[in-house]
């Protein structure tokens, strides 16, 4: 009897509080740059949309992707080099940039979806490598350099994103977007099929779903909110450099998510702002903030597989069930 | 020969199967330890570094030379790789091996940025011992007795390797270990134990390769995370299951990536990677893998 009333019970307990959450999640994020530099945060919410990008794949379709620098970096350069070079306007760039971030997931996705699990990592990771080699070499990326003092210019004409409060509220704009795309994917049927599948795919096969157009599909759409991550990355700094397609930023990414809880909704975001928090406090210690990066991997791996936010919703989880049943 | 000079494309061709010496040793210890622990050991490349960072410590602080170092750094290195398997792996084993990947790439940041921290991104010279300067002129080219060395002791190393696994009693309990931990404990044979000394093995494998690298690429913190991606790719095209495969795929990958030099410098350090997609787009368990 209780099994079955008490599920209804938190979800309608759930919701109500989910929604109380969001409304103070996005008016903390429209204060926040009264109190906070805004500059770091809206790199924090380049980070945050690349996270939740990224758990998208990782954390609901089991697939974990150490290739998605790949997409913030290139998408990050085509984004600078069509404001800069071909004078394109802002809003233009940043979609040219999120398209060619979408074809290269195209590509990707088609060939690393053949394999599982581990060997999907690593088919990832060389795949992105590749980039990084490409982006070293050609010339409009000027290599070490990257393209600087891209111009910001103005959104839509009108918009001046070279106030910085302006482009503040125009990145929070861009990642609520996104954010909000992800948060529907999630909780669509098409979503409950990918956590079908990362549960477990031979049954998912035997249920009739086409796993592999769901993956592919799945990691499209991840790819392409990664490159507008990276878009307006580079419009926010003005600057694509060769940071953003190295490997180390698809482990960071990775990173994010663990420390936050992948397959969590928020998760992602509370990574990202810890750990740009902690690069910002940390900038001056050099090489160390990659010591200290792996530490917390490995603490994460071996204490808090969950991530902060799956230990908290563990927590809510083990306590209303208690609510719900004081005799048990 | 198409218009290249001879002697450049051997001297390339050379430099390839250098390279191939190194990523077949590195991709057949990722192989080993994957094979048993289910682990892709993002740590390879820096256990590598550290082989060769550690014959350079031993040279510069306690005058061993080369041929101690051979065999000394190895050892030593093994053993603190045994030390991470006990420490750290050892909890990880029963679930998702992606957290492995996780965790030995936390590792490898952890190993790299204190050495860089220590000794800067720039690398050290490691001297090529005595014994081995020098070389042949083979009328064609000239053949550094060095690397000739390199050469010839990678295949003695591999093929060791290979008739250990595939031959002996011990490899035989490793590859049974593999197939079902489980049934090869119940039989009496110390599974754990087996684990923990594959993984050392490995680890010895990316020191001794870091010892003979040593003097060829100079000694540098961050001279294992470059190769182990290559070498990654490797493992991919290969299919991780086949110990002869890890071998004849790394060496004829150096040789084609050298073969790239010559004719086409500047798509060599994306080869191995285009090889790797087309490579999964034909056959996706890599070419020597077991379908899964």
């Amino acid at each position: 009897m209780v099994t079955t009333v008490a599920p209804v019970a938190t979800v309608g307990r759930r919701s109500r509080a989910g929604l109380v959450l969001t409304i103070v999640l996005v008016a903390l994020a429209l204060i926040a740059p009264l109190l906070v530099y805004p500059v770091f945060l809206m790199k924090a919410l380049c980070f945050a949309l690349f996270a939740c990008a990224f758990n998208l794949v990782a954390g609901y379709g089991g697939l974990l992707s150490f290739g998605h620098a790949a997409f913030f970096g290139s998408a990050g350069y085509v984004t600078a080099h069509a404001a800069k070079v071909w004078g394109f306007p802002t809003e233009l760039a940043i979609v040219v940039g999120v398209l060619a971030g979408t074809v290269l997931g195209v590509v990707f996705g088609w060939i690393a979806i053949r394999r599982q699990g581990i060997y999907f990592a690593m088919v990832t990771l060389a795949l992105s490598q590749m980039i990084y080699f490409y982006a070293l070499q050609v010339p409009f990326t000027h290599g070490e350099d990257g393209i600087q003092a891209v111009p910001r210019g103005h959104l839509f004409g009108f918009i001046d994103l070279n106030q910085t409060m302006t482009m503040y509220y125009v990145v929070l704009a861009i990642f609520l977007i996104g954010f909000a795309i992800i948060f529907r994917t999630i909780h669509s049927p098409f979503g409950q099929v990918l956590k079908a599948i990362r549960e477990n795919e031979p049954r998912a096969i035997s249920l009739g779903y086409r796993t592999e157009r769901y993956k592919l599909v799945a990691f499209i759409l991840s790819a392409a909110l990664s490159s507008l991550a990276g878009s307006t990355k580079s419009i926010v700094f003005q600057l694509a450099s060769l940071t953003d397609v190295h490997w180390s930023t698809s482990g960071e990414v990775v990173l994010m998510s663990l420390i936050g809880g992948l397959g969590t909704v928020l998760g992602p975001v509370v990574g990202a702002v810890v750990l740009t928090t902690m690069e910002n406090y940390l900038a001056q210690f050099g090489s160390w903030v990659t010591v200290i990066q792996g530490v917390i991997f490995v603490l994460c791996v071996l204490t808090l597989r969950s991530g902060i936010v799956g230990a908290i919703e563990d927590v809510l989880r083990r306590r209303s069930r208690r609510k719900a049943a004081p005799g048990v | 020969m198409f218009g290249i000079p001879i002697q450049a494309l051997f001297g390339q061709l050379l430099l390839g199967l250098i390279n191939g010496a190194f990523y077949a040793m590195l991709s057949l210890g990722l192989a080993v330890i994957f094979g048993l622990l289910g682990i892709a050991n993002f740590t390879h490349g820096a256990l590598y570094m550290m082989g060769a960072f550690c014959a350079w410590f031993l040279l510069n602080l306690f005058g061993i030379g080369y041929w101690p170092s051979l065999i000394l750094a190895p050892i030593i290195v093994g053993l603190f790789g045994i030390l991470l398997e006990r420490v750290f792996l050892r909890w990880i084993r029963n679930i998702d091996h992606l957290y492995g990947l996780m965790l030995t790439l936390g590792l490898a940041q952890i190993i790299e940025g204190v050495f860089r921290d220590q000794y800067g991104s720039s690398g050290k010279p490691y001297a090529i011992p005595a014994e081995l300067t020098g070389g042949y002129n083979l009328g064609f080219m000239f053949l550094p007795t060095y690397r000739a060395w390199v050469i010839v002791l990678s295949m003695i190393v591999c093929f060791g390797t290979w008739f250990l696994i595939e031959r002996t009693k011990l490899g035989a309990y490793l590859r049974a270990a593999t197939e079902n931990p489980v049934l090869v404990q119940a039989f009496g044979i110390n599974v754990p134990r087996l684990v923990t000394l594959t993984y050392g093995f490995g680890v010895a494998l990316a020191a001794l390769a870091g010892v003979m690298a040593a003097p060829i690429y100079q000694v540098s913190p961050l001279m294992g995370t470059n190769i182990l991606i290559v070498v990654i790719a490797v493992v991919v095209i290969g299919g991780m299951g086949s110990i002869l495969g890890s071998i004849i795929t790394g060496f004829s990958l150096g040789l084609i990536e050298g073969l790239t030099k010559v004719f086409w410098p500047e798509a060599s350090s994306t080869v191995i990677f285009v090889i790797m997609a087309i490579v999964l787009l034909v056959k996706p368990s890599g070419l020597f893998g077991r379908a899964s």
